[in-house]
């Protein structure tokens, strides 16, 4: 695969000009206002507290002021990435990969599971506020699909009993 | 078939984070010689071997090197966003040979004189992230990282950062944007990264498979690297193998091994084969006619796709190729940056009629607008991304078209025939 180099311009100036925003640093380990770090910013405040998995309104605000970002971009920037929630999500976020070789070994056969026992489909939490349910793409770990990941843990080789299981216990555990 | 090994090797560590036994093991003996050489001789012996990026471009990682010009601060990026659906070899090496990763980091960055090395790890491996962290930290106090690597006058500090989840930012210029705080936009070439990178500066983007084979060609040289493989494709590869086989998992084999001989080394087909995708989702579907091709990066091209990423996944008789159709289409319309007209519509259209057809609301004309779609893509995206889905797209019509045609004209009849 070769670049073409058919893009428009001003697109690119665009993002090479947001880049150069961004205070130049040789130690941007120990600067917070430096970009680098960013994402692992974003990461550490969604999950703040346990069972917390989303980013608020005041903690944007706030990551906005420390890095010197305008509301608007950063909000831009959160909203690129789809690990990242502005709303709120449930206390363990279900993450079921439906890309090529988990659809062929049985993701279909989870989520119509999940669909059922927690009531709720693609992109939403169920009423206690418990678990939310996401369909991502490939979670780099074919060898053993079909996979999900529950918050920070991939799930792989479980039965459908042993799924519910696992979900039985996280939503007895309480925050 | 060769059993030569070198990732999968040190990949066997009962514990992978003890440095002791990965040292033990002949690890950090490459950076030992590498160090006693000047930078421009490792960067000749890097080219001599021939070695070739694995991450997708197969762009010769000695030229690469080499390039690296203007600013003395630079930078040096360890690609491990991983992304590419079927792939699952970095996780490997970084979960099971983090050691060589960093050996071959601490190489890159004394041939191209980067003082800071960052290790770019997809958000979906937070576990990678703190034992590579962890790693790093061990490799720093026994002085393979850090100031004055191994008593010289080099030093080079790695850290590592996450990604929040974005397949596009496995683009190196995407990746770099993400790297400074934005969005994974990619950016135009040239300039290329070599040049202007991370805050304007020279850097050098390597997968971590890449970096994980530098160690090889000084320990063992770099005839013995350029010895093993196909011509214009020296070295071992990582193929991640998945779907319908007996023994999924990441194998490492000579390149120009063929698909026949990875499929029985991972325990042959399950069931019987009706296709295999190679390369990744990016990548064209083949038909069993694809179990003689060598995989390599001439034989792949020449076969009408690319190596890639070296995924391999195999389907068999059950699969229905509409779905697959529709999984596909899918992944680039949810992966697509949105930067670009073309891309961000053509994609949402495509998965629009693919979704139609898989559902049973098909037209038959679609499959012409299909095609359409992917040519205006192929000559008006902005990046390698929107440019490559008429691999997929157009493999699947023409080997599974008939199929996928028959299947549309069934649900079509079912809607008047139900009694
Ligand atoms: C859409 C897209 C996704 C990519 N994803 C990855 C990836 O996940 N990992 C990777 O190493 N390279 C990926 N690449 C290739 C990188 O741009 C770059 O070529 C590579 O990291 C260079 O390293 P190498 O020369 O060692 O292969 C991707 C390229 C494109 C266009
Ligand atoms: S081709 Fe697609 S992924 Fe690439 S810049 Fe355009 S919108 Fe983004
Ligand atoms: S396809 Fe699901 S983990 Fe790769």
């Amino acid at each position: 695969m070769a670049m073409n180099g058919k893009g428009k311009a001003g697109e690119t100036d665009d993002a090479v000009g947001n880049a150069s925003i961004s205070p130049n640093t040789t130690a941007p380990n120990t600067q917070i206002k430096y970009r680098d770090t960013l994402l692992f910013r974003l990461h550490e405040v969604q999950n703040r507290t346990r069972g917390k998995t989303w980013i608020t309104k005041e903690e944007l605000a706030g990551i906005a002021q420390d890095y010197g970002i305008p509301l608007a971009e950063l909000d831009g920037i959160v909203s690129f990435y789809t690990m990242f929630s502005r709303e709120r999500r449930g206390r363990h976020v279900i993450r079921l990969c439906d890309s090529l070789s988990c659809r062929i070994c049985g993701s279909l056969d989870i989520y119509q599971h999940l669909r059922k026992k927690l009531g709720i489909s693609r992109g939403m939490t169920t009423g206690d506020g418990v678990f939310s349910l996401e369909i991502v793409n490939c979670l780099g770990a074919c060898s053993t699909s079909p996979n999900i990941m529950i918050d920070d843990h991939l799930i792989s080789g479980l039965s459908l009993a042993e799924i519910d299981a696992m979900l039985d216990r996280l939503a007895k555990e309480g925050v | 078939m060769s059993n030569i090994q070198y990732i999968t090797g040190f990949a066997t560590l009962e514990n992978p984070l003890d440095i002791d036994s990965f040292v033990a093991k002949g690890g950090f003996s490459g950076l030992h010689s590498a160090l006693a050489k000047t930078p421009a001789e490792v960067i000749s012996e890097v080219k001599r071997s021939g070695l070739r990026g694995r991450g997708g471009a197969g762009f010769p990682t000695g030229l690469k090197w080499e390039s690296v010009a203007g600013d003395d601060e630079r930078y040096l990026v360890c690609n491990a966003d991983e992304g590419e659906p079927g792939t699952f070899k970095d996780r490997f090496v970084l979960e099971h040979a983090p050691f060589l990763v960093l050996e071959g980091m601490a190489i890159a960055a004394y041939a191209t004189g980067a003082q800071t090395g960052y290790v770019y790890v997809r958000g979906e491996y937070p576990h990678v992230v703190a034992s590579l962290s962890s790693a790093i930290a061990s490799a720093v106090k026994a002085g393979y990282l850090g100031e004055h690597i191994l008593g010289s006058n080099f030093s080079f500090n790695v850290e590592v950062r996450k990604g929040g989840g974005s397949y596009v930012v496995g683009d190196e210029t995407a990746l770099l944007n993400s790297l400074m705080g934005n969005r994974g936009y990619p950016f135009l070439k040239p300039p290329f990264p070599t040049e202007k990178g991370l805050w304007g500066k020279p850097t050098i983007v390597n997968n971590v498979e890449t970096l994980a084979y530098v160690p090889y060609i000084f320990t063992h040289g770099a005839e013995a690297f350029a010895s093993i493989g196909s011509s214009g494709s020296p070295g071992l590869k990582l193929f991640s193998i998945s779907g319908h086989i007996a023994h999924p998992g990441v194998y490492e084999f000579p390149m120009g091994t063929t698909v026949r001989e990875l499929a029985a080394a991972a325990g042959g087909i399950l069931g019987n084969l009706k296709a295999v995708q190679i390369g990744g989702t990016a990548g064209p579907i083949f038909d069993t006619a694809a179990l003689d091709y060598p995989l390599d990066f001439a034989s792949m091209r020449k076969a009408g796709g690319a190596l890639g990423s070296g995924a391999l996944v195999f389907m068999n008789t059950t699969v229905n190729m509409a779905h697959v159709l529709e999984v596909t289409m899918r992944f680039f319309a949810e992966e697509s940056c949105g930067q670009c007209f073309p891309c961000r519509y053509g994609t949402r259209q495509l998965a629009f009629m693919a979704n139609k057809i898989a559902s049973g609301q098909g037209r038959l004309e679609y499959l012409d607008l299909m095609r359409d779609t992917t040519h205006v893509m192929v000559g008006a995206s902005f990046c390698p991304f929107g440019q490559s889905i008429a691999f997929p797209l157009e493999s699947l019509l023409d080997r599974f078209g008939d199929e996928i045609v028959s299947f549309i004209k069934q649900q079509e009849f079912l809607k008047e025939a139900a009694v």
